[in-house]
């Protein structure tokens, strides 16, 4: 066990090309730490960093207060799982997991001793004797976290360890992953491009995106204060919605959606924020937009018509989508989200909507509905910076229970 | 269908029978030849109507075919074991490190695997007689290891291509040095390899006629190929057909019995499960 410090740390290769950029991170002992970013962010090459497997070009890396950047991964004492198991074929599990004891020199009655605990931990005791090709996808995986924890090391190292499996068991592993490091309480970096396993498995989740460390916070405060589009748009699904707006005197703001008046506690965050600008970015997670029937007429908020695309009925909430008129939104923050989503088409003219209702709602496929959304929840974005000209503010929790006055 | 699948079979059968044929004629006629008698050699048979193994006792009662066949055994096996080593070294670096001149040594390689041998043996052996090593075993293991290395070489980083690097990466989280991770690690999943490699080197210098009979000019070096050369019969007139036909089959003897002992370790799909997909 032990505290990791990432001291500026900077990647550079050989043609020049710059993988992370200044990375300052302080994991506290037993931490569990998440990097997450879509592919080709760095948060890979900066778990590699951290086990030895690439140099460090510029910075220091500390493990338990000593300086690390010259250490072989063999002198670091961590461990790492990796995205394809990486298991040896020609050794049985039993042997795999017994392996970083074995070359550590511990005799065998340990290795036995030792591998035969990890093993009932992670219900492996009967496929010992069996060989990695024999096994499921679900239990090479585990045999990978085996070889990891067997040696008690001072940290675990994750390279998107569930990928590989399908979504059942990826959720299944999830939990064990999170109970096992829990209950070993061993500092662990996991790398994951699956903003759903950041927000689960973390204590605390650094969002990178193209070498750059965008926010550094627990779960909720990246979901509740996203310091700008890109961490917005990238934790939470579905995603939030963007919508280009305009800022009005007087704390009125005009979007596709109409025009709406911020609670006062927004105007006043906004005043300080002194943007230059009178373009922003309207960010609006689906589940603060409701039916306007189920919401009293007294709650504050804004209402528009709009004919509803699609439904989709999930039992405990129901899926709206729906199209608004006029240009999207557009920033290199947003652009790349669309990118690594897959998505960057521009279907048609107008953007796409999805709001999150309660069961009740009454909204039909095709039919226009009246519906309500949270002003007090807005997130407003610089239009041109991308950056959150609300960060740091303290809302009302969640709107549709408690309305702002 | 029945009807297609049984007419497919027969087809398949035809031809097999076909191929196995025209193997094994020349096999099965050499082998006749050495159960002949010099009396029967031009009867007109294709199989020996007296057998007899006169030609076998021929050729193990000379001293020459004796020594030739140690000569051959000890000298491919250096050549095959030295060959290999350095093979695997020079393959592992060229399939998993990125260095300077990479790509020299393997169009070297390829240049020498592509060089008529014929042309190399005047100055192999005015070299050779030079320094000393002229009718040596020594003599003839260097030129063997030279032509084995290509073969190695190209064989071997293909295999070693092939064994996912995240094994070696997995290998060094666990503490290995490199060369544990090489030993302990890729050199076990790389054995297929390595044995169908040997087996390939051991029959090129095994069956190697050119350098055996230019650099060697005594039975202390010479091996069975160039030895067989040299038979004499009976008598002036007589042909040694017989005993060369006993010595052909005595030399195929070693490479069937190398071959069936190294294609058990020839198990396809060993790296299988070390990575998903």
């Amino acid at each position: 066990m032990a505290e990791i410090v990432l001291d500026n740390v900077v990647k550079r290769y050989p043609d020049g090309a710059l993988a992370v950029d200044n990375f300052n991170l302080e994991i506290a002992d037993g931490e569990f730490i998440i990097l997450v970013g879509p592919s080709g962010c760095g948060k890979s090459t900066t778990l590699n960093m951290v086990a030895g497997l690439e140099d460090i070009t510029q910075g220091r890396l500390l493990i338990d207060g000593d300086v690390v950047n010259d250490k072989a991964p063999k002198d670091r004492d961590i461990a790492m799982v990796f995205q394809s198991y990486a298991l040896y074929p020609h050794m049985t599990v039993g042997e795999n997991m017994g392996f970083p004891l074995k070359l550590a020199g511990v005799d065998k009655g340990t290795i036995a001793k030792k591998v035969g605990e990890a093993a009932e931990m992670l219900e492996l005791t009967q496929h010992l004797d069996r060989r990695p090709s024999n096994l499921s996808g679900g239990q090479r995986q585990r045999v990978a976290m085996g070889r990891a924890i067997v040696r008690s090391p001072k940290a675990f190292l994750m390279d998107e360890p569930l990928s590989n499996l399908d979504a059942k068991l990826r959720v299944q592993m999830r939990t064990q992953v999170s109970r096992i490091q829990k209950n070993l309480g061993t500092t662990t970096i996991y790398v994951t491009h699956d903003q759903t396993e950041a927000m689960t498995l973390g204590d605390r989740v650094v969002v990178m995106r193209g070498g750059v460390v965008q926010q550094v916070g627990s779960p909720t405060e990246l979901y509740e204060h996203p310091t700008n589009l890109f961490v917005a748009g990238f934790i939470g699904s579905p995603s939030m919605n963007f919508l280009p707006g305009r800022l009005e005197g007087g704390g009125r703001i005009t979007t596709s959606l109409g025009d709406a008046t911020l609670p006062d506690e927004l105007r006043q965050a906004l005043d300080k924020a002194a943007s230059s600008s009178q373009d922003v970015i309207v960010g609006i997670r689906p589940e603060h937009f409701e039916d306007a029937r189920l919401v009293p007429e007294a709650k504050g908020g804004a209402r528009f018509n709009v004919p509803i695309d699609i439904v989709e009925a999930m039992g405990s909430d129901i899926y709206a989508y729906f199209t608004v008129r006029g240009e999207g939104a557009h920033s290199a923050d947003l652009d790349d989200l669309a990118a690594d989503a897959g998505n960057d088409m521009h279907g048609g003219d107008g953007t796409s909507v999805t709001a999150r209702l309660d069961p009740a709602a009454r909204t039909r496929q095709g039919q226009e509905a009246e519906l309500w959304y949270d002003t007090s929840q807005l997130q407003i974005f610089d239009a041109k910076t991308g950056d959150n000209l609300l960060e740091g503010v303290t809302r009302a929790k969640t709107g549709s229970e408690n309305a702002p006055t | 269908m029945q009807q297609e699948t049984t007419q497919r079979k027969l087809t398949w059968t035809a031809v097999n029978t076909l191929v196995l044929i025209y193997a094994f004629v020349p096999v099965v006629w050499i082998i006749s030849l050495s159960l002949k008698d010099s009396a029967s050699l031009n009867d007109g048979n294709f199989l020996p109507v007296s057998p007899s193994w006169a030609s076998y006792q021929q050729i193990f009662d000379n001293p020459d075919f004796t020594r030739a066949l140690i000569n051959s055994i000890g000298i491919c096996l250096i050549a095959t074991f030295v060959a290999i080593i350095f093979g695997t070294m020079a393959a592992y670096a060229i399939a998993r490190l990125d260095f300077p001149g990479k790509r020299t040594i393997v169009a070297l390689s390829l240049l020498i695997a592509m060089f008529p041998q014929i042309a190399l043996v005047t100055p192999l052996f005015k070299i050779e007689t030079a320094l000393g090593l002229f009718d040596t075993w020594l003599g003839l293991i260097i030129p063997y290891i030279t032509f084995a290395l290509p073969l190695a070489i190209y064989t071997l980083s293909a295999f070693f291509r092939e064994i996912p690097w995240e094994l070696e990466k997995a290998a060094k989280m666990d503490g290995a040095t490199p060369y544990q991770a090489f030993r302990q690690v890729i050199t076990p999943l790389a054995m297929p390899g390595v044995f169908t490699t040997a087996i390939l080197v051991f029959i090129s210098c095994w069956n190697d006629f050119l350098f055996a009979i230019s650099l060697t000019s005594t039975s202390a070096s010479r091996t069975v190929p160039a030895a067989m050369a040299y038979f004499t019969g009976a008598t002036t007139f007589e042909k040694p057909t017989g005993p060369i036909a006993a010595a052909a089959v005595i030399i195929t003897i070693p490479i069937v019995i190398f071959v069936l002992l190294f294609q058990r370790r020839i198990v396809a799909g060993l790296t299988s499960g070390a990575v998903k997909g």
